[in-house]
């Protein structure tokens, strides 16, 4: 099913299947390995415990964010302004399933489940990254396909709204759920107040859950703070298996569905593809991604914060997808990266005196948002495909006009 | 696709009297749980009469009638362009700002005596809401117009991206913390009290300059010639501009009203809270157009009703739940409107709801 490349500037041809860079698609699979190797090798040529790889690493787990967030957004057409949901649900399963923060649970020994080193003493419970990541996927499938169905009904921006809520509500309870104790709530209190300690809450709040057990894989040592490689590394295996299932989904039966949906729901449903299910699958899949990358981040920031989970992170990894281009695979990482480095190295390390510089009196990680909104409204209206479009969209976005008698390029359709 | 085809005589699936009877009233009774629910427990409790729930509805009309005026915005331009514009809460954000600049420039201070006064204000209102009218306008003019036949997303993507971008920009004018400015019509002085029912000076002015700027829009669309124009480019943009309607100017004549009474609000705002900030906007926005779909999108009267009852919930909230759970609150109306009457109280099935 690859498909032959039209030629650019061409309507695209039905039938036409594959997305991404206007390579054939050997290149595509041949570039990979060749572009993971150099990635491993990447550390061993910088201070293993330096800023620049700190940077890196982050900028991995965003790319996973944003590939979760092209699934829902690019490949299914659901604008999605409440991913920091799933950002806050992984992070709070790493954060409850791997700090000391339930102390009182197995009477102040805690549950330790496949760790070793110091965290196998403590107080709390302790499971190991491997099974937190397997509870976030779990929790955040299930937390994306509830947000899911109330937008099942709804078109266009009436699912931003509906995912802008559900992202507010979960940011407003880590916020306010360190003032209420498990003992407290209705219903399953009683037992929840037995298993936790009658006085613990929920969440931490903005104090946050500090500090967060540090990745260790079964039988070898935690890593530490010091040592970035192994958390790179880390990063870089999620980043592949994200990577890898999405190609494949875009690929498959699903992810034609997906794009058949989003190019005309009414046209897909008619042709028998089912709505619920392959929107479901959709948050399903992208909030799994979310979750995985949250739990990652609980981690490696060592701590889950409430502060963490607010709007603004959403349109972050929003604003990587748009960079890179939406639906396109290697235009969300390169996004990804970009994205996360202007906001973690570029504005405070880099531009950040350049207003006082100039004699105006504010620092420029201040307006960081500002920018990218404008950043996104410039995208928009100059290089709506992104800046290494899926061709799919880029017929879509750009040859409109041309288009303006068929519904599916007409705003109003 | 298959009931449409199907005879009116046909029995009715199992279970559908109870479908339609929660798609009839299911929202009056959900919006009806907070006040009944509190209502009952103050005649029960120590207070023995409603008067609290009283004082909650009076201060929650004045807040509302602040929510309607923004919520109004949102209906008008959905109705006409079909999108959520997002920038609108900034909107009624730089209103609350331009109001306080104002106040400072034209020089009304707590000794201002109450002729100057009411005469000061009269020269702010209208102020404020051509500055917030003229930022709509332009919002609409850079974001959204260059991309009016580009796919849904895109718009509302630059509607996000313009949000951010005014927020900063109230974040450079009056920084990062809630900023107090002088309670110029001493909001909380208590003007009457009706059973136990207090109304305070803040109400008044809320009441005052809503009722009137809501008489004059709904003339403004009702009777003049541009409000046809307005209404015939909302029903089909395509005939309207056929039977020689100007749709761009309609369109950015929408904009400026929407944006006109979220700047009225924002003055009623910043006099009423006496406290503004860069934030205020985020939140009332999605309080607003929770409002707006409650009231059913692109219904004026709707958007009204929806505010009232917003702030009357708003209000609940804060007072007996606590504020820090109010946002949640509403959310959790907004979803559930959303999920189960999507068309709202008084609307009708839309293209997007339906």
């Amino acid at each position: 099913m690859t498909g032959t490349a039209p030629a650019p500037g061409r309507d695209v041809e039905p039938g036409t299947k594959r997305g991404g860079v206007n390579l054939p698609p050997w290149a595509e699979k041949a570039f990979i390995p060749v572009f993971f190797v150099a990635l491993i090798l990447l550390p061993f040529a910088m201070d293993s415990g330096g800023a620049l790889l700190g940077d890196l690493t982050l900028a991995l787990a965003y790319v996973v964010m944003a590939l979760g967030l092209n699934i829902i957004v690019g490949f299914a057409g659901l604008l999605d302004l409440g991913y920091v949901a799933f950002f806050a649900i992984g992070a709070y399963t790493m954060g409850w399933l791997g700090s000391s923060f339930f102390s009182s649970v197995n009477n102040e020994e805690g549950i330790h489940i496949g760790v070793q080193g110091a965290a196998a003493n403590l107080p709390g419970i302790h499971m190991n990254f491997l099974l937190v990541l397997v509870f976030a996927v779990v929790f955040t499938t299930i937390a994306g396909m509830v947000i899911g169905l109330p937008t099942l009904r709804l078109r266009g921006d009436y699912i931003a709204i509906v995912t802008l809520a559900f992202g507010e509500i979960i940011g407003r309870l880590a916020v306010n759920l360190d003032q209420v104790q498990f003992s407290e709530l209705p219903l399953i209190g009683g037992p929840l107040g037995n298993f936790f300690g009658e006085e613990q809450v929920i969440t931490a709040g903005r104090q946050g859950i500090t500090p967060v057990d540090k990745i260790a894989f079964p039988g070898m040592d935690p890593f530490t703070s010091l040592e970035l490689r192994p958390w790179f590394w880390t990063a870089l295996g999620l980043v592949a298996v994200v990577l890898f299932v999405n190609f494949r989904l875009r690929d498959s039966r699903l992810g034609r569905a997906w794009i058949a949906l989003r190019e005309d729901e009414v046209a897909a449903v008619s042709m028998g593809v089912p709505a619920v299910k392959t929107k479901l699958l959709a948050y399903g899949t992208g909030a799994a991604f979310g979750g995985m990358s949250g739990a990652y981040l609980g981690s490696f920031l060592n701590t889950v914060n409430a502060d963490q989970f607010q709007f603004y992170f959403s349109i972050l990894v929003l604003g990587m997808v748009i960079l890179g281009g939406l639906g396109s695979i290697w235009g969300v990482v390169v996004g990804a990266i970009a994205l996360s480095f202007i906001n973690n190295w570029l504005i405070p390390d880099v531009l950040n005196t350049l207003p006082a510089d100039v004699g105006l009196d504010f620092d420029m990680t201040q307006i960081s948002f500002g920018i990218y909104g404008f950043l996104l409204v410039i995208m928009m209206i100059l290089r709506p495909q992104g800046l290494i479009p899926e061709r799919r969209r880029e017929a879509e976005m750009t040859h409109a006009d041309e288009h303006a008698d068929e519904s599916v390029f007409v705003a109003r359709a | 696709m298959e009931a449409a085809s199907v005879p009116a005589t046909r029995p009715a699936a199992p279970g559908q009297a109870a479908r339609d009877f929660v798609s009839k009233y299911g929202l009056v009774i959900v919006l009806l749980i907070l006040p009944v629910w509190f209502g009952i427990k103050d005649l029960t409790g120590d207070e023995g009469d409603l008067s609290r729930l009283g004082n909650n509805l009076i201060d929650g009309l004045s807040n509302g009638s602040i929510w309607a005026l923004v919520a109004i915005g949102y209906t008008l331009v959905y109705g006409i362009v079909e999108l959520i514009n997002f920038a609108h809460g900034e909107v009624f954000m730089i209103g609350s700002f331009v109001a306080a600049g104002l106040f400072g420039t034209i020089g009304l201070t707590l000794d201002t005596g109450a002729g100057l006064l009411v005469i000061g204000l009269l020269i702010c209102l209208p102020l404020c809401m051509l500055a917030s009218g003229m930022l709509n306008t332009m919002i609409e003019r850079v974001a959204y117009r260059p991309l009016r036949s580009a796919p849904k997303l895109a718009p509302l993507i630059t509607a996000v991206g313009f949000s951010f971008i005014l927020q900063n920009v109230g974040l450079l004018w009056l920084g990062g913390s809630q900023e107090g400015i002088p309670d110029l019509i001493d909001s909380q002085n208590e003007l009457l009290v009706i059973g136990g029912v207090e109304i305070e000076n803040g109400d008044v002015l809320a009441i005052c300059v809503t009722i009137p700027l809501l008489i004059a829009m709904t003339l403004f669309i009702g009777r003049s010639r541009l409000g046809k124009a307005m209404r015939a480019t909302a029903q089909d943009p395509e005939a309207a501009r056929l039977m020689g309607i100007n749709v761009d100017t309609t369109i950015s004549l929408t904009f400026l009203i929407g944006g006109m009474l979220a700047g009225a609000a924002g003055l009623i705002y910043a006099l009423y809270q006496t406290t503004i900030w860069y934030f205020q906007g985020f939140t009332a926005g999605l309080i607003a157009f929770t409002a707006a779909v409650m009231g059913g999108i692109g219904n004026i009267r709707g958007a009204v009703l929806g505010g009232l009852i917003i702030g009357f919930i708003q209000q609940i909230s804060d007072n007996r739940i606590g504020s820090e759970w109010t946002p949640a609150i509403v959310f959790m109306y907004l979803i559930l409107i959303m999920t189960f009457k999507p068309s709202g109280l008084l609307g009708e099935e839309t293209r997007e709801a339906g």
